[in-house]
C-alpha cells in the first residue's frame, strides 16, 4: 500500500499534476462538438446488432414488398416497363435513413435514462454544442447506413453511377439532418425509452406512409394529395427519386407516372427548392433543440 | 485539512432553497466549505442532499437564496463555477459502451484540456483508483465498484478545485468502500482540493473534517464530528465485575449513577469516561475485570438533534413517498 501511495505521489510530482480547462471559446465548443460527434460514431461501429436489425426492414421492403407488388402492378402504356423495385429504391433509401437518425437522436432519452447526459450537461460547454454534436453525429450514422443501402442498387435494377451516388449521399446527409434535429427536438422533454418509441412510431408511420416512398405522388384524390404536400418528408424523397430517375433509361409516359414530382397546384415544385425547404426545416428544429436544452431543470 | 481563513470559502450558500411545486427539497440552507477540507452532508434519503449538491453544480436553478463554489456564483457564473467542479454521482454516468480511456478523453475533450497533458493524466487518474490495466476495457464489462472508481477518476481528471461526490459509497462491498475513502484521503494529502460529499452512512461521515448533518431540506447542526459527539455528552462505560448487583448499587450510593445490565455487562453513561475510570477504580469496592469505555457514536448524534435515528428518518421518507404514489 505504501509503495503504491508513493508511486502516486511521484507522479504528482510530474508536471501533468494539475491540468487547465480550457476558457468557454468558439474553439472549446467546437472541439465538444466533434467528441459529441466522435462517441455517436464510436457507439454505431461497437453496436454491429442494431447496424444489421435496421438493415433487415428496408432490404424487406426493397425484395420483397418490391418484388411482390411488381408482379401486381401493370405499367401503364409506352411500352417499356418500370420495376416497382425500382421506383421504391429511393423510398427506401429515405426511410432506412430516417429510421436510423430517429435512432440516433433517440440516444439523448437513452443518456438521460442511463445518466451520460449529465455528464455532457455539466461540463464546461455550451448546450448549443452538445446539440450539434449529436444532430450531426447522427446524421452521418443515418447517412452511412443509406449509404449500405446505395450499395444494394443492383437488387433494384438501378445502375451503379458515381455521379448518382454522390449526389445521393449529399441528399440523405440534408435529409437525415433534418430527421435527426426532429428527433432531438422530441427526446429533449421525454424521460422513457419506452415513451420515446412509441412516440417516433406515431409520427414516422404516417409520415413515411406520406411521403411518397411507397408510391407515386400523382393522380391522388385530393386529400391524400394534400397530406402528401403538408409532409416534410415528401420532399427529402422526391429529390431522391429525381436523382435515380435521371439515370435510368424510362419512357415518358412512365416516367410521367413513375416519377411525377411534387406540384403545388399544378406548379412543379423544383428539385432545389425541395432541397432548400429541408435545409431550412432542419435548422429551424436544430434551434429548437437548443433552445429546448438551455432551459435548466 | 488545515483551515485557511485567509482564502476565500471553496462554497458557500446563502439562503439556498429549491421548491418542486408545493414541496420545499430544501428549505433556505446557509453554510460555508473552508479549501482544503473534507465537508460531509449527513442525512437520511430524501433529506434534500442530491438537490443541494444539484443547485451548487449548476444542474437545478435555486428557487430562493444562492451560492458561490470556487469564488463564482453559481446562478450568474455558471460557466466558470463548471470550469472548477468535479463531479461523481449517485447513480453511475459513464458511457458503457466505450472503454475506461475513452471515457476518460471524451471527458477530457469535453473540458477543453491541452492534448500534450491529456494523456498523461488520464494514466495518473486511472492509476490512482487502481484501473490502468483495465484501461482498454470496455466499462460494460466493469463491476459496480469499478465503475465508481472509474467515475471518481473522471471527476478528477481536469483537476477541480472542488470535488462533488454524491453518496460515493452507496451499493458498493465494503471492500471497495474502503479503497474510495483510500482515494478519498490519498487526494486530501496530494492535490489541492476541497471535497464535498453527501452519505447517510454514519460511519463515514466520521471520516470527515466537518459535517452537516441535514434533515427534512435543513441543517440542523454543522461542526466536527468530535465536537458534535462531544455535544452529546454522555459516554457509554461497560464493565465487568465479580458481583454485578454489588457494583450496581455501589454505584448508585457511591457516585449517583443509574446501572442496568445490558448485553451481559454493567452499563452506564457518564459526561466523560476516561475521566471516571480512575475514580471508579478508587471508589468502587467490588473487584472490576474489565472496563470498556465507548464514545457517543454519529448515530448518538443525530437521534439527539433530529428525535430519530437515520434509519427511523428512511423508513419515514419511504412511507412518505409511498402514500404520495397512492394519490
Amino acid at each position: 500500500m505504501t509503495t503504491q501511495a508513493d508511486n502516486t505521489r511521484s507522479g504528482n510530482l510530474a508536471p501533468v499534476a494539475r491540468v487547465r480547462v480550457a476558457k468557454r471559446s468558439l474553439r472549446h465548443d467546437l472541439r465538444g462538438v466533434k467528441i459529441v460527434l466522435h462517441r455517436e460514431l464510436l457507439r454505431f461501429v461497437y453496436d454491429r446488432t442494431r447496424m444489421i436489425s435496421q438493415l433487415v426492414q428496408p432490404v424487406l421492403w426493397l425484395v420483397v414488398m418490391g418484388t411482390g407488388l411488381s408482379a401486381l402492378v401493370i405499367s401503364g402504356g409506352g411500352g417499356g416497363q418500370v420495376d416497382m423495385r425500382t421506383f421504391m429504391f429511393p423510398g427506401v433509401i429515405a426511410m432506412s435513413v430516417m429510421f436510423t437518425g430517429m435512432f440516433s437522436a433517440a440516444s439523448i432519452v437513452w443518456d438521460r435514462e442511463f445518466g451520460f447526459l449529465r455528464e455532457m450537461l455539466v461540463a464546461p460547454i455550451g448546450r448549443s454544442a452538445i446539440v450539434v454534436g449529436k444532430v450531426l453525429g447522427g446524421a452521418l450514422v443515418a447517412t452511412s447506413q443509406g449509404i449500405v443501402i446505395v450499395a444494394l442498387a443492383g437488387l433494384a435494377n438501378v445502375p451503379y453511377n458515381p455521379l448518382m451516388i454522390i449526389e445521393l449521399v449529399l441528399l440523405m446527409f440534408v435529409g437525415a439532418f433534418t430527421v435527426t434535429a426532429f428527433g432531438v427536438v422530441l427526446a429533449a422533454r421525454i424521460k422513457q425509452m419506452q415513451s420515446f418509441f412509441g412516440i417516433m412510431q406515431m409520427a414516422m408511420m404516417p409520415m413515411m406512409f406520406l411521403s411518397g416512398a411507397l408510391f407515386p405522388l400523382s393522380a391522388l384524390p385530393t386529400w391524400l394529395s394534400f397530406l402528401t404536400r403538408i409532409n416534410p418528408l415528401t420532399y427529402a424523397v422526391d429529390p431522391l427519386r429525381q436523382v435515380v430517375f435521371r439515370h435510368l433509361d424510362v419512357p415518358p409516359a412512365l416516367l410521367a407516372r413513375f416519377n411525377p414530382g411534387v406540384t403545388w397546384f399544378g406548379w412543379q415544385v423544383p428539385i432545389g427548392m425541395e432541397i432548400v425547404l429541408v435545409a431550412v426545416l432542419g435548422a429551424g428544429l436544430l434551434a429548437v433543440g437548443i433552445w429546448e436544452f438551455r432551459r435548466t431543470d | 485539512m488545515t483551515s485557511d481563513g485567509a482564502r476565500a470559502p471553496a462554497v458557500a450558500a446563502t439562503g439556498l432553497a429549491k421548491c418542486y411545486g408545493a414541496i420545499e427539497a430544501v428549505k433556505g440552507i446557509d453554510f460555508e466549505v473552508r479549501p482544503g477540507e473534507v465537508f460531509g452532508f449527513l442525512g437520511p434519503n430524501g433529506a434534500g442532499k442530491t438537490t443541494t449538491i444539484s443547485m451548487l453544480c449548476t444542474l437545478v436553478k435555486p428557487t430562493g437564496g444562492g451560492a458561490t463554489v470556487a469564488g463564482h456564483d453559481v446562478l450568474t457564473d455558471s460557466d466558470e463555477v463548471r470550469r472548477n467542479i468535479g463531479l461523481v454521482f449517485q447513480d453511475p454516468t459513464v458511457d458503457a459502451y466505450l472503454t475506461a480511456e475513452q471515457n476518460l478523453r471524451f471527458h477530457g475533450e469535453l473540458y477543453g484540456l491541452d492534448k500534450a497533458v491529456m494523456k498523461d493524466r488520464i494514466t495518473q487518474v486511472l492509476e490512482m483508483v487502481d484501473l490502468a490495466d483495465r484501461r482498454g476495457g470496455k466499462v460494460e464489462t466493469f463491476s459496480g465498484g469499478m465503475k465508481r472508481r472509474l467515475e471518481i477518476a473522471r471527476g478528477l481528471l481536469h483537476s477541480p478545485r472542488v470535488l462533488f461526490l454524491d453518496e460515493p459509497t452507496v451499493g458498493l462491498d465494503p471492500q471497495t468502500r474502503a479503497a474510495i475513502w483510500g482515494y478519498i484521503n490519498q487526494l486530501r494529502e496530494t492535490e489541492d482540493i476541497t471535497i464535498f460529499l453527501t452519505t447517510h452512512y454514519m460511519e463515514e461521515a466520521e471520516n470527515c473534517d466537518r459535517i452537516a448533518i441535514i434533515d427534512h431540506g435543513e441543517i440542523v447542526v454543522l461542526d466536527t464530528p468530535e465536537a458534535l459527539k462531544a455535544s452529546v455528552g454522555k459516554d457509554r462505560v461497560q464493565i465487568a465485575t465479580g458481583d454485578d448487583e454489588a457494583a450496581i448499587v455501589a454505584l448508585q450510593s457511591t457516585f449517583g449513577i443509574e446501572a442496568g445490565m445490558h448485553e451481559g455487562a454493567v452499563t452506564f453513561a457518564v459526561p466523560s469516561g476516561e475521566e471516571f475510570v480512575p475514580k471508579l477504580f478508587a471508589g468502587l469496592r467490588v473487584p472490576i475485570r474489565s472496563v470498556h469505555v465507548a464514545r457517543p457514536s454519529l448515530d448518538d448524534v443525530f437521534l439527539s438533534y433530529t428525535g430519530s435515528t437515520i434509519r427511523d428518518a428512511e423508513a419515514g421518507a419511504m412511507d412518505w413517498a409511498r402514500q404520495m404514489m397512492r394519490r
